[in-house]
């Protein structure tokens, strides 16, 4: 088991290596031209340059910000109005059409209106990822629990639980695995869509920082931006791997680690 | 008196346009510590006729009488093992065996109790703090056993508990409910296709017949208890396990003329 770990650690940091070599190769080889492909040492520098300026933290704090307070809201409301959706055909019925109607409307192209309700600044930054991960979140969420074997519920009821305890006792905990896998692939979309709304409009933030980039054909700042976003992503992602590991240990999918 | 007893009981889905009729007149009592089996052919209606008794469906006409009293929904009086595996993946094997404890609101130290005494009868001493996931199918289905039988139910609903085991972990299980049976004395109905495990089981077989299912035949079965697997040798088994071979035998025929 711990060989095994080693070796997928090994090749995790293999892969990397590699993106970064080939990255060498092409930049410091001149294969692609220094307009189109900076080089690791200038985008490194790059990093230097905007933490002189005093944008790079307080540019990847704000964007962070922006998208744990819009995705939290998003779940906070989804993941409740999910487990109705699931468990009563009255909530399904309600709500299940007009989600399924506002699940297909391009975010992207809500964000001229949400501009000119909420303005350029963070509450239409919120309003934009809760739209782009709220309407899937619910959907994935009552998917999850409609995925619960239904024996479990059945076996719960012939030991005497009733409707109530079988929802708090069985269903939730029973849930709890797939709802952590929704919450962990909504919150990369809501960097996509973060990134969006703040390439169109914004006066800070990590996709502002790459539109001005852009402007100025820093192409270096380009990249870094880029890789903060990257490295952002991955972290979050390890994260919530740690966070099923803590909080749902049973899970199938937890392998037993040492 | 019968502890269940069911008269004409049936079972019709579907609409008023295309019903399909699953039981029909189903006929049966089960008296106090007996181990009554229903075998019948796959898609009989015996799980429906099952889940009616646990409360987890509804009958369309006649009635169930747990105690003298109609049938409504399900409860911790009817316990059921199903075929499926249905521990409750988060709890260890202990929590598991005292989930229904938990509902019924005993104390932690009177459930923790009777929680190991059962995985003690189930053989799985040792395991308390397991997780489901680290046990075999076997294993799984003696928890649920345990699990169901710490609740203390009037009767013990078993569909096809070991139906999804391979044939040695099979004969293991049928051995280990004979005894726990043996030692507890409780009252069991237990649905199966094999039938073999219905007559080594059985104080009383329920031959069903293909849909709609009826009850067709009740045979006593009168090998001596104590039993074991070594009684599926002796030739009063083999005189019984021709008999409802032949009823089954004949049932599956009607099928291939029908269809």
């Amino acid at each position: 088991m711990v060989c095994k770990m080693k070796i997928s650690g090994a090749l995790t940091l293999l892969s990397f290596f590699l993106l970064v070599l080939a990255w060498c190769a092409l930049s410091y080889g001149g294969v692609v031209g220094g307009v189109f492909l900076p080089t690791p040492g200038e985008v490194f520098r790059a990093f230097g340059s905007m933490q002189a300026e005093g944008i790079l933290i307080p540019y990847t704090l704000a964007s962070t910000y922006r998208v744990v307070v819009g995705w939290a809201l998003a779940v906070a409301v989804a993941v409740p109005l999910g487990l109705m959706i699931s468990t009563s055909r009255h909530v399904e019925a309600l709500c299940e059409p007009v989600i399924d109607f506002a699940r297909y409307l391009p975010v992207v192209a809500l964000v001229p209106l949400t501009i000119l309700y909420f303005g350029i600044g963070d509450v239409q930054k919120f309003v934009i990822i809760f739209l782009g991960t709220f309407f899937q979140l619910v959907l994935m969420v009552s998917d999850v629990v409609n995925k619960v074997p239904r024996d479990l519920l059945r076996a719960a009821a012939t030991l005497g639980a009733s409707k109530r305890q079988t929802y708090l006792m069985v269903l939730l905990p029973a849930s709890l695995p797939g709802i952590m896998d929704s919450l962990r692939i909504t919150i990369g979309w809501a960097w996509t869509y973060l990134v969006v709304a703040e390439l169109v409009a914004a006066n800070s933030g990590l996709g502002y920082m790459i539109l001005r980039a852009q402007r100025f054909l820093a192409i270096d700042r380009i990249f870094a931006g880029l890789v903060i976003i990257g490295l952002l992503g991955l972290a979050t992602d390890y994260f919530f791997k740690w966070l099923t590991r803590v909080a749902v240990p049973w899970s199938e999918k937890v392998g037993d680690r040492p | 008196m019968s502890k269940l007893v069911l008269r004409k009981v049936g079972k019709v889905f579907g609409d008023l346009r295309h019903p399909v009729h699953a039981l029909a007149e189903i006929d049966l009592e089960v008296a106090e510590n007996e181990l009554a089996v229903i075998v019948g052919p796959s898609g009989c209606g015996k799980s429906t006729l099952l889940n009616i008794v646990a409360g987890l469906d509804r009958a369309s006409s006649g009635s169930v009488l747990m105690n003298g009293i109609e049938i409504t929904g399900p409860g911790a009086d009817r316990g059921m093992v199903f075929q499926s595996y249905t521990l409750f993946p988060w709890l260890t094997v202990q929590k598991n065996v005292e989930f229904g404890l938990r509902i019924k609101g005993t104390p932690p130290g009177e459930r923790r109790e009777t929680a190991l005494r059962y995985i003690k009868l189930v053989g799985l001493a040792g395991f308390e703090n397991a997780l489901p996931k680290t046990l075999s199918g076997g294993m799984k289905q003696r928890v649920a056993i345990a699990r169901v039988l710490a609740n203390r139910p009037e009767i013990l609903l078993m569909d096809e508990p070991f139906g999804a085991l391979d044939a040695q972990t099979r004969v293991a299980m049928q051995d280990l409910l004979l005894s726990v049976w043996e030692k507890e004395k409780t009252t069991v109905l237990f649905i199966t296709h094999d039938i073999d495990e219905a007559v080594l089981l059985a104080d009383t077989v329920y031959v069903m017949s293909r849909r709609p299912g009826r009850i067709r035949t009740r045979l006593k079965v009168e090998i001596p208890r104590p039993r074991d697997h070594r009684v599926t040798v002796s030739p009063e088994f083999a005189s019984i396990k021709k008999e409802i071979m032949e009823m089954l035998w004949e049932e599956s025929q009607g099928l291939n003329i029908s269809d």
